[in-house]
């Protein structure tokens, strides 16, 4: 195989994940990274390496549509982006430390969850929740349109979320993904935001986490420009198709096939890492 | 005040959200067309099984801008996606710049100390 085919194959697969993992709510990171590994037998460093590059990409790609429709709040997701930066910059050194077994195998276990989670997506928090002393102090409570008016919402647990934000940080820097699942596990069950301003908030914070993850692993050399470079490409071409036909598409059988697709990656991760192929 | 504040917010939003784009768009220009230059010149296969590591002058942000000055395709890749890597802190800077405007000091704090972290992630160690 010549490399205009293999970048050209990877270009497809990437470009297919993208797509796949935008219609049902999970990042491009997810998905191309067991296909990187799995199916093109690239060696987990460059996988993670192309991988965390492509979530940059598509994060500030839609974060740049987000912002705009005043849903994301701006102050949570700063305070936040001091645990996950933290947190990248911990699990981007753990790459060194830890062998590729162990990496495909917690990989494996973060898919799984987020496949589930994909599944069944969060209930809204209610909004009955009275001011949160810590998040007052921090000026958090905010409004999000819903309709023709502004609704407000007090922010609660910032503590928790805090630590739940570091955890998400770490996965990201060690596994080169996004970890939007967990990140909306934090500021939605635990600080009660709305549904619509936790996900784009979440959306907003995975760029800077994953640029303070990208930083280590280009001084690494995980980051490889000829494979780096069709990742990015698709993922993000993908990712956009994606969203384009998002709002015209029943997405309810897509999602579970989806699901079924990465639990089946997911446990083929864990048994090449504990078989040792990996 | 609220009502100022808010509109401030507005605009600030809009800003950052250009700001994003911009550099997306930039980014996934300059690895396109480094993409083309290194399949043009570079068809043979290239192993990714086992990992080496990439060689310094891809791996240091000094070294990546030395390497597109020489115009390879794999230095132009590298470039576009250091500054892939760049618009989010981009976006931190404009953060800092936005919460001073607005007089908030606890953010300028934090925003600063985030700043802090990327800083030390792309050039720390060397």
């Amino acid at each position: 195989m010549n490399s205009v085919t293999f970048t050209l194959l990877i270009w497809v697969g990437s470009l297919l994940g993208g797509f796949w993992g935008s219609l049902v709510g999970l990042g491009g990171g997810v998905v191309v990274v067991p296909l990187l590994t799995l199916i093109f037998h690239v060696d987990i460093h460059y996988a993670i390496g192309a991988a965390l590059v492509s979530v940059i990409a598509t994060s500030s790609g839609a974060a740049a549509a987000y912002v705009r429709e005043g849903y994301s709040n701006v102050r949570v997701g700063m305070f936040l982006e001091m645990a996950t930066t933290t947190g990248a910059l911990v699990g981007a050194a753990l790459v060194l430390y830890l062998h590729a077994s162990v990496i495909s195998i917690i990989f494996g276990v973060v898919l799984i969850y987020s496949a589930y989670t994909s599944m069944r997506p969060l209930p809204e928090a209610s909004q009955d929740v009275p001011p949160d002393k810590i998040a007052t102090w921090l000026r958090m409570d905010s409004t999000f349109p819903e309709g023709d008016r502004l609704e407000k919402y007090h922010v609660r647990s910032v503590p928790t979320g805090f630590g739940i934000m570091f955890v998400a940080g770490v996965l990201s820097g060690l596994l080169g993904i996004g970890s939007g699942a967990v990140k909306v596990l934090a500021m939605d069950k635990a600080m009660k935001l709305p549904f619509k301003v936790s996900t784009t908030t979440s959306n907003f914070m995975i760029g800077v986490t994953a640029a303070a993850g990208a930083g280590i692993y280009l001084s690494r050399g995980y980051i490889d420009p000829g494979l780096a470079m069709p990742v990015m490409l698709g993922v993000l071409a993908g990712s956009f198709a994606g969203a384009r036909v998002l709002s015209r598409m029943h997405v309810g059988v897509l999602r579970f096939v989806f699901a079924v697709v990465i639990a089946a990656l997911a446990i083929e991760m864990i048994y090449s890492g504990f078989t040792g192929r990996i | 005040m609220s009502i100022d504040l808010e509109r401030t917010d507005k605009r600030i939003d809009d800003i950052m959200g250009l700001l994003l784009r911009t550099g997306v768009i930039i980014a996934a220009s300059l690895v396109l067309l480094g993409g083309i230059v290194y399949l043009v010149r570079h068809p043979a296969p290239v192993n990714y099984r086992t990992f080496q590591g990439e060689p310094l002058q891809y791996r240091t942000v000094s070294g990546i801008f030395h390497g597109a000055t020489e115009l390879t395709g794999r230095g132009l890749i590298q470039l576009g996606l250091l500054l892939l890597i760049a618009t989010p802190v981009a976006r931190v800077v404009f953060s800092v710049f936005a919460f001073l405007y607005e007089r908030d000091w606890k953010y300028v704090i934090f925003t600063l100390i985030v700043l802090g972290l990327l800083m030390f992630s792309l050039f720390g160690r060397g």
